[in-house]
């Protein structure tokens, strides 16, 4: 008689314990939904999002860069190559904010870890992170980025699909 | 063509299964007993895992590990990189528990250094409040995906949308979600940024409530006890004997917790319990880290409290980078910077072991240096690793279904395993 009972007070716990977790799950059904319909609605991001990275200008549109070396030798992943060169010409006629550029400057893509380490490194606040993360490509040869494209990205990046979030107080 | 492709080809050497086979029916006189291979493509081995098992119908007589799918390397890899360099190669180790991970190698190579001491309160406090929060991410991931693998399909995306909350002020700190490299040797490369006190907050409030609901879907649930009760025992001795930390040692009976037994970064200040279960059993290593998601909140409450604005980094220009303005005022400064980016700093010659709880017990960074500016030697203790030695143990005489419960329970991270 007793195992009877006790065999109805489990299927009673059974029941009741289920019974919860449903109420749990059902209890979401008419709440809004989480799920971020990505390619519809653009991504938010915070300022610090690590991106694809930009090259920066300065205030006359000169490029920032003095090809130190120093952002390609602080990367663990050796992502980043430079030829450095010197244009003696004024400063109104030389694409650099000083003589000495980066004639070449690329970011291999299919190496490069967007660990920060380069924009921490850099003296001149010439290379910052931007915020795009799609960087997808069907022919591996394109994601070598070139100073071009780097140069010009910041510009792009008001085409990109994302908002930013403030991290403001 | 023919005769060259014969000649390269490679004879299998199946001996060593015949053998095992041929043992286990000379000791269980067993005839169909039957070897099948479980993962690595395996959904519920938690990666790249592939285990060898020998069943005599549904019970398992022995299951062998086989790791190695994923090897990448790392700890070598480290040899040839700079001492900060190596950081970023601790994110994908256990890459549910990146901060952990960060923390352990920066500490052992402050250690080696001798500023451990040095580094600054408020950089401490950041640690240990981010290292907890990584403590709960690593822990929800666990939950979800074990929960999945004995069938509670919507806990997972509950897990999943606390989790990104975490990873959210991970992004907002440093930018990074999973990959997040921001612990530095000497403390950290910037601040946190203005509304992080908020979204911490935030979170710590809205918490309780997700976990009261994990609860609600699980711990009573008579379906996911039968799974779990009396499943894979591990008994306090057996799991010393095989080195097994964290929670799955906890789960056994045995309270050690390395923020417990030896503090760093101030644990000792903080005050928590460390969740300990008698039982051994997949439920009470369950209840362990439900206990200890807990417990990591109430560190967090207090780490936060005593957050107060000051230094985050040690007072060495030889060793960490300098503030940014002063970098670019000051020609010493200037001069540090280009030496420290291009050349990184050197490290006294030694050894050095510093072991931190990770979220998956004790992980442990050895390191030797030759008095240069990249390690000679770089071995990681890794919890996974040795947690997996448990599995042989556990899996011995329990039923095929109940091997993937086993599995969950001990929370492994291949990357960390391979590294």
């Amino acid at each position: 008689m007793s195992s009877i009972l006790a065999e109805i007070l489990d299927a009673a716990k059974t029941v009741r314990a289920i019974a919860q977790g449903m109420a749990v799950t059902l209890s979401y059904i008419p709440k809004r939904k989480l799920t971020r319909q990505y390619p519809d609605v653009p991504v938010e991001l915070y300022p610090r999002f690590r991106g694809e990275h930009y090259l920066a200008r300065d205030e006359n549109g000169k490029e920032r860069c003095v090809a130190c070396f120093l952002c390609s030798a602080a990367c663990p992943a050796d992502a980043i190559y430079i030829e450095a060169d010197e244009d003696l010409r004024p400063y109104a006629e030389r694409p650099g904010m000083e003589p000495r550029y980066a004639r070449v400057y690329n970011i291999d893509y299919g190496r490069c870890i967007l660990c920060g380490y380069c924009v921490e490194a850099c003296p001149k606040d010439a290379i910052k992170h931007g915020h795009n993360f799609e960087m997808a490509v069907t022919n591996f040869a394109d994601l070598v980025k070139d100073k071009q494209y780097l140069l010009s990205n910041l510009e792009r990046e008001k085409t990109r699909n994302l908002t930013l979030r403030s991290d403001a107080e | 063509m023919a005769s060259l492709r014969h000649s390269n080809v490679i004879e299998l050497d199946y001996a060593p299964q015949r053998k095992i086979r041929e043992l286990l029916r000379e000791q269980s006189a067993l005839d169909n007993a039957i070897t099948i291979s479980m993962g690595p493509q395996h959904p519920s081995t938690h990666g790249v895992l592939r285990l060898e098992l020998i069943l005599d119908g549904e019970t398992v007589i022995s299951a062998k590990p086989d790791i190695g799918y994923l090897h990448t390397g790392m700890e070598k890899q480290m040899e040839t990189k700079k001492y900060q360099q190596n950081i970023v190669i601790t994110d994908r180790m256990d890459y549910l528990n990146p901060m952990g991970n960060n923390l352990g190698y920066v500490m052992t190579v402050e250690k080696l250094l001798g500023i451990t001491h040095d580094i600054p309160p408020r950089a401490q406090t950041l640690r240990v409040l981010l290292t907890e929060l990584q403590r709960i991410a690593s822990h929800l991931v666990w939950l979800g995906t074990h929960a999945l693998d004995l069938g509670a399909m919507s806990l997972f995306f509950y897990c999943f949308r606390e989790r990104e909350k975490i990873l959210n002020i991970y992004e907002a700190v440093c930018g990074g979600r999973m990959t997040v490299s921001y612990f530095r040797v000497g403390g950290l490369p910037y601040d946190v940024p203005p509304n992080f006190n908020r979204l911490v907050r935030d979170f710590l409030d809205e918490f309780p409530a997700a976990l009261r609901e994990y609860h609600t879907l699980l711990t009573n649930n008579p379906i996911f006890q039968k799974r779990t009760r009396g499943v894979g025992i591990l008994s306090g001795e057996d799991a010393i004997a095989l080195g097994v930390t964290g929670p799955t040692l906890r789960g056994s009976g045995i309270a050690h917790d390395v923020r417990r037994a030896e503090p760093y970064c101030g644990y000792e200040t903080y005050d928590f319990d460390i969740p300990v279960e008698r039982d051994g059993d997949v439920y009470a290593r369950y209840l362990v880290r439900m206990r200890e998601m807990e417990e990591s909140l109430k560190i967090c409450r207090q780490a936060l409290d005593r957050l107060k604005p000051g230094p985050i980094k040690v007072d060495s220009p030889k060793i960490v980078l300098p503030d940014r303005e002063q970098m670019k005022h000051q020609m010493d400064a200037l001069i540090h910077h280009f030496l420290l980016a291009a050349y990184g700093f050197s490290v006294p010659p030694g050894e050095a072991y510093h072991a931190i709880e990770g979220s998956k017990g004790e992980l442990g960074f050895y390191i030797i240096s030759d008095g240069t500016e990249r390690p000679f030697r770089c071995h990681v203790r890794g919890p996974s690793f040795v947690n997996l030695q448990a599995i042989p143990k556990l899996c011995q005489g329990a039923l095929l279904a109940d091997v993937v419960a086993i599995i969950g329970s001990l929370d492994i991270v291949l990357g960390e395993i391979d590294r």
